[in-house]
């Protein structure tokens, strides 16, 4: 199962201040599938304000990216630039 | 050593035939001509004048808006209030490269119910010349209910303060508020235990900053043209950081479908980052519809400082906790920065950078977002990093100091490097932030002595850089050269350097191969000019646009020839057949000629989101001599480090190192925003919102480091952003060293420092 972080706010307000999770998923449309499950409301969150990094690689857009069984995946507030 | 003078980067010699080279931008010839078109530049037949009318109060409510008289000046064609507009609901939405919330977008463009700075836009008009446009503006008779402006975030946050929004509920606070407020959102990140981490420590640090608000300070003030077609489609000529970013938002804006509005991109006078949102395009496009004639609008100088974006400013407190040989066993940052009078400053950046360049095993950063009666922040060069790692990078220094440890030393034995893991959570790949210490290390600068009243400081940088959407294509002409057509506008020489991308995949000169910044109609998306991203993920486009025409290059040949493509390589521009002399290479121009013969015209495209953009750092020596009877403080010598990956073009690079140091070092020195008590700005020119020039600078000296980012064909990492994150704190550095005492207020204007030094502030 990937090592999963939450956001610090997100786990407060979403999964009872559990930011390190093990899931079961196989990309980040998935992950973000079992954690709306686990933590109704959590999704919407997760799809609209954040970045992705898994295995230290960011990604902006995330949704298609694939998760490895042993994945690192860190949820993060979306990066802009100027 | 003069640009033309330097020889091709360690890193390119050799191993590429394009890349790394100098050449002449394609644009430059035009631009210092005076003939490059920008957005005020444009003059369609019938083409009228905009004009906005903006609220002198900082603070208030709107109880009406009476426009009868300005109707009747002559000349006046139509007259837009935000009445005119669609209602957008509350929420955010994922637009590119940022989430926005059009609900703010919309009343900042132009105000509903109430105006939330000095110069918000409450209605705008249009007419025959600009003279009747500003008559009929003075015109508009804005009834008002002045309420108290909330200035800064201290007094925002105040009990009792003056509220922006009534329904602003603090989000990250858990549970939440049951009170509006006016801070928008805390943010916190952590890894480890700073309790912990500073029970370990030998000595302890803790101080406290203060920033100003800063503008970007673009030489080319915001300017559009607009027109509505007879079949409802708006045109929209104007100079912006992104083409389709213009299209989204005024479509948004104006209710109007995305294939109803077309954005041509007119040549940029400068932007870092304030050009990534719109202002006058939706208000142009709605007064041309009521018009039913094209629209020009242009900000006056005063506009741009009083109603634009400039970035935040706000105060900060930095816990530093160390061993005495250096080794830093915790930090705890707090940065409260000012949004503006929308939600929505980069502090949840800041918390994620401010520490990024060490390897911390106890760290926390929280973040506050505070809404002021000031002008919505936009983004500018690395959103929020610039404030944040002044904070660090001072206390940093500080705490060197009080070891008595070479600040350097002390950034080596802390330094992130691969495998580090970062604030924000995961593990750094390959970066070259070592690499850029160990450079500053040898550098003479560091060595060199210093005269009286001098001081030297140092500061390092961190930027995540980002990848997002790019398009490209590139069309083969008949006689060999080609174009190549994408997507982003040109800022900092981004034509030379896909110019330059794709000679070298083609293996042609690059003078054969013509870049084009396309219109909204003419190329697939593309985000926005911005994050460092373009000559990465717009360049990687590029290259595989470059690849897929190589490609179709050599099934040509194979027609031609007869033979299986697997037969034909693409050596220095031409089809080469393998395993047999029979053939004569063809050369592109060859193949050109006989496209039609063979198949028809060639082309190579993608449309790409680009993944894996590097982690940029840099690090900043300032050499600074100060005054001691006026606190004016002159800079002597700068130097900016910077691991740039690879250098498509090194003089382009060179330039983006040097414009961002000179923005960081006036944001140290000068700039700020002046507010009366009323909250009506004071200093809305140049004269007197003091951006450094040409005169008040040395020559900014430049390393470029190469560590190449694997991801890249050519190795790229974003460069535009890093170089404004250390100078304020490399220049906070070397006036604390200079004048013997910790500054941490910025700006250090000579009032200012001059109190320091007399022990008055």
């Amino acid at each position: 199962m990937a090592k999963v972080v939450l956001p610090l706010d997100a786990a407060r307000a979403f999964a009872n201040g559990e930011q390190h999770l093990d899931v079961d998923a196989a990309d980040v449309r998935k992950l973000i599938q079992a954690l709306d499950e686990r933590y109704p409301g959590i999704g919407q969150r997760l799809r609209t304000r954040t970045a992705v990094a898994i295995d230290g690689e960011i990604f902006q857009e995330p949704y298609l990216q694939t998760i490895k069984p042993n994945s690192e995946v860190f949820f993060l507030p979306a990066i802009e630039g100027g | 050593m003069g640009n033309e003078e330097k020889q091709q980067s360690e890193i390119s010699k050799g191993k590429y035939r394009v890349v790394g080279t100098r050449p002449i931008r394609p644009d430059g010839v035009d631009k210092v001509t005076g003939r490059a078109t920008f957005g005020a530049d444009f003059k369609p037949a019938d083409m009228i004048y905009g004009r906005v009318v903006r609220s002198p109060h900082a603070h208030a409510v709107i109880k009406s808006i009476n426009i009868e008289k300005a109707l009747k000046v002559p000349g006046v064609k139509a007259i837009v209030t935000g009445k005119d507009f669609p209602d957008i609901g509350p929420g955010d939405i994922a637009a590119g490269e940022v989430v926005v919330s059009f609900y703010d977008m919309a009343r900042n463009v132009i105000a509903r119910d109430k105006v939330l700075y000095d110069g918000h836009a409450v209605a705008a008009v249009a007419a025959t010349s600009p003279e009747a446009a500003a008559q009929a503006a003075d015109l508009v008779e804005v009834e008002y209910k002045v309420l108290k402006p909330v200035m800064s975030a201290r007094d925002a946050m105040a009990a009792g303060a003056p509220l922006l929004h009534d329904d602003m509920i603090t989000q990250g606070v858990t549970p939440a508020p049951e009170k509006p407020s006016n801070v928008a959102h805390r943010h916190e990140l952590k890894l480890g235990d700073i309790e912990a981490g500073f029970a370990e420590a030998d000595e302890i640090i803790e101080l406290e900053f203060n920033t100003q608000t800063v503008h970007q300070g673009y030489i080319e003030p915001h300017a559009c043209v607009a027109s509505m077609n007879a079949d409802g489609v708006a045109n929209v000529w104007c100079s912006s950081q992104g083409q389709f970013m213009v299209r989204a938002y005024t479509a948004k804006l104006c209710g109007l479908e995305i294939s109803k509005v077309k954005v041509i991109p007119a040549e940029i006078g400068g932007g870092f980052g304030g050009k990534t949102v719109v202002y006058l395009e939706p208000l142009a496009v709605m007064l041309a519809k009521k018009a039913g004639r094209p629209v020009k609008m242009v900000m006056t100088r005063d506009e741009v400082l009083r109603a634009t974006g400039p970035t935040s400013g706000g105060f900060g407190r930095c816990k530093l906790g160390a061993k005495k040989d250096g080794t830093i066993t915790a930090a705890d940052v707090e940065l409260t920065y000012e949004a503006g009078a929308f939600a929505g400053s980069p502090v949840a950046l800041g918390c994620m950078t401010g520490t990024a360049s060490y390897d911390l095993a106890n760290m926390r950063a929280v973040g506050w977002d505070v809404v002021v009666n000031r002008p919505k922040a936009a983004a500018y060069r690395a959103p929020g990093a610039p404030v944040a790692a002044f904070v660090v990078e001072s206390t940093i220094d500080a705490m060197a100091d009080k070891l008595g440890l070479d600040p350097l030393e002390m950034r080596l034995k802390n330094a992130a490097k691969e495998g580090t893991k970062a604030p924000y959570g995961p593990r750094f790949p390959r970066i070259g932030f070592v690499e850029c210490l160990e450079a500053a290390k040898a550098h003479p600068h560091w060595t060199a002595p210093l005269g009286p009243n001098q001081g030297r400081g140092i500061a390092a940088g961190f930027w995540f850089n980002i990848g997002l959407s790019s398009s490209a294509a590139i069309a083969l002409n008949e006689d060999g050269t080609v174009i190549v057509t994408e997507g982003n506008p040109d800022i900092g020489g981004s034509r030379a350097s896909m110019a330059m991308m794709a000679a070298e995949v083609l293996g042609v000169e690059y003078e054969r191969v013509k870049p084009l910044v396309a219109d909204t109609e003419s190329v697939p998306y593309s985000d926005l000019t911005g994050g460092s991203r373009v000559t990465f993920a717009t360049g990687m486009a590029v290259t595989q646009a470059a690849q897929d025409l190589v490609k179709q290059l050599r099934e040509r040949a194979a027609k031609i020839w007869d033979v299986d493509p697997d037969q034909v390589e693409w050596r220095d521009g031409q089809a080469v057949a393998i395993e047999t002399d029979k053939h004569k290479p063809l050369s592109i121009a060859d193949i050109g000629r006989m496209a039609g013969k063979t198949g028809g015209p060639l082309s190579g495209k993608a449309n790409i989101n680009a993944q894996g953009a590097g982690a940029g750092f840099g690090v900043h020596i300032c050499d600074v001599e100060v005054d001691p009877e006026t606190g004016y403080v002159s800079v002597k010598r700068y130097t900016a480090i910077q691991d740039v990956g690879t250098a498509i073009h090194p003089s382009y690079v060179e330039g983006q190192l040097q414009g961002g140091a000179a923005q960081g070092i006036g944001w140290a020195l000068n700039e700020e925003y002046i507010y009366d008590k009323d909250g009506r700005m004071q200093n809305t020119g140049f004269l007197d919102y003091r951006m450094p020039v040409a005169s008040d600078l040395p020559m900014i000296d430049t390393v470029l480091v190469e560590v190449p980012n694997p991801t890249h064909p050519f190795g790229v990492r974003g460069v535009g952003e890093v170089p404004i994150v250390p100078p304020l704190a490399a220049v906070a550095n070397a006036v604390s060293h200079a004048i013997g005492k910790r500054c941490t207020d910025l700006p250090l204007s000579p009032p200012r420092l001059l109190a320091k030094i007399q022990g008055k502030g």
